[in-house]
């Protein structure tokens, strides 16, 4: 047990955690940022994704003690003064969901995508969410988001 | 998951004297945390040694690629250097799990855990690597005892790994579709002294090809492969694959790696 300091969605954040808490539960049940879903919980399906100190990492395989002194961005930190992120605006037009629980992970993972790479092709699309899962199949939908937002970020 | 303490070191012997009884270390946790979760490992101390300086970062010379045990497989892949010196090596990082994965997942992490199907294993092996501890160099041949099992004693920590620079060589992976993990890889290097081959995710731990690599020291081509025989005794056999079509699949990623290069 140990109380860790850190910023998540720009809020500096100082709680006492026990040292076997995981990110996303940390995120979750702590928190209440329960925006950061929990799919397979083995790091395979990519639900829980966020950002930890600006990299899309995996909340469910992230110790919360390991995040001292880190930033964290998790979905509901992208929409800024009520206007959403243009990956979320993305997402909405194109239908990039279907039952939407695999989401908000999608739509962070992309993001740090077109962090790293401006304008990818679809091939690149397709090979960065080698690690998103969506359960309804929907891909297509996704893959044009992505495309549609990278022109516009 | 069980209760541990989690405690972060400054330094490699701060790491070295924290790691007593059941205690080990934590770099990105990538195979740590769901082992552990599944429980299938349980630990008294988890000691986080990615605070450690020098113990992350890549040195490149034109002999060797000397990269630091928690330098992630992303900076690998992503390094300018690596990709000029030893280009299979970065492609081999590009192609571990997936971007997430590569954003916390290490070089040093990979190979102390020797998972049989993980990549980096087979670029020890080929590229004659040696592993540079807190306390001893082990070279690669010496490090992979067997499933899940290395030469590291117990709190031994694994700080740099060099690579020797080839004068070509290639990975080629035949991926399991759901986990990206290696159903079969085969690292091939043409080294200044000799051919290595080195085969991961086919058996119960990393191993060199001997056949393969007699052959390619005598004609190091794609077609010197055709007539050699890959014995399929003491291949992984799962839902996945049996012993036989692992070998069948060895000969055709060396085939593979062979050409690319």
């Amino acid at each position: 047990m140990a109380v860790i300091n850190l910023k998540v969605n720009g809020k500096k954040i100082s709680k006492e955690v026990p040292d076997n808490v995981i990110l996303s539960d940390f995120l979750r049940n702590l928190l209440n940022l329960t925006g950061t879903h929990v799919g397979c919980d083995t790091s395979q399906c990519g639900a829980c994704v966020v950002h930890l100190n600006g990299n899309s990492v995996k909340s469910c395989t992230t110790l919360a003690a390991d995040c001292d002194g880190s930033e964290i961005t998790t979905i509901e930190g992208l929409a800024k003064n009520g206007k959403m992120h243009p990956m979320q605006e993305a997402f909405k037009k194109h239908h990039g969901l279907q039952c939407g629980f695999c989401t908000p992970g999608m739509v962070m993972s992309a993001v740090d995508l077109l962090q790293k790479k401006k304008n990818p092709s679809e091939q690149e699309i397709r090979d960065w969410l080698e690690g998103n899962l969506c359960r309804c199949t929907g891909y297509q939908g996704i893959v044009a988001a992505v495309k549609d937002a990278a022109s516009k970020m | 998951m069980k209760s541990f303490n989690f405690k972060s070191a400054t330094n490699s012997k701060d790491a070295a004297k924290l790691a007593t009884g059941r205690a080990t270390y934590l770099a990105g946790g990538m195979t740590l945390l769901p082992a552990m979760k599944l429980r299938l490992a349980a630990y008294s101390d988890l000691i986080n040694i990615k605070k450690i300086k020098g113990l992350s970062g890549i040195k490149v010379s034109s002999k060797s690629i000397r990269i630091g045990s928690t330098t992630t497989h992303a900076e690998v892949a992503a390094s300018k250097e690596v990709g000029k010196s030893i280009p299979s090596l970065s492609m081999l990082a590009e192609g571990i799990g997936d971007p997430q994965v590569r954003n916390r997942g290490t070089i040093g992490g990979s190979i102390a855990n020797n998972d049989p199907a993980a990549d980096y294993p087979s670029a020890c092996l080929a590229l004659n690597a040696t592993i540079h501890t807190n306390k001893r160099k082990i070279l690669s041949d010496k490090f992979f005892t067997g499933m899940f099992e290395t030469e590291l004693k117990k709190g031994e920590l694994i700080e740099t790994i060099e690579f020797e620079v080839p004068e070509k060589s290639a990975y080629a992976k035949f991926p399991n579709p759901a986990s990206r993990y290696a159903l079969v890889g085969v690292y091939v290097a043409k080294l200044k002294k000799e051919v290595r081959v080195a085969v991961t995710g086919a058996g119960s731990s990393v191993f060199r090809s001997k056949e393969l690599e007699s052959v390619l020291s005598k004609n190091f081509s794609a077609s010197a492969i055709e007539n050699v025989n890959i014995t399929s005794k003491g291949l992984n056999s799962d839902i996945h694959a049996s012993p036989e079509y692992r070998a069948h699949i060895i000969k055709v990623m060396a085939r593979k790696a062979v050409s690319s290069c």
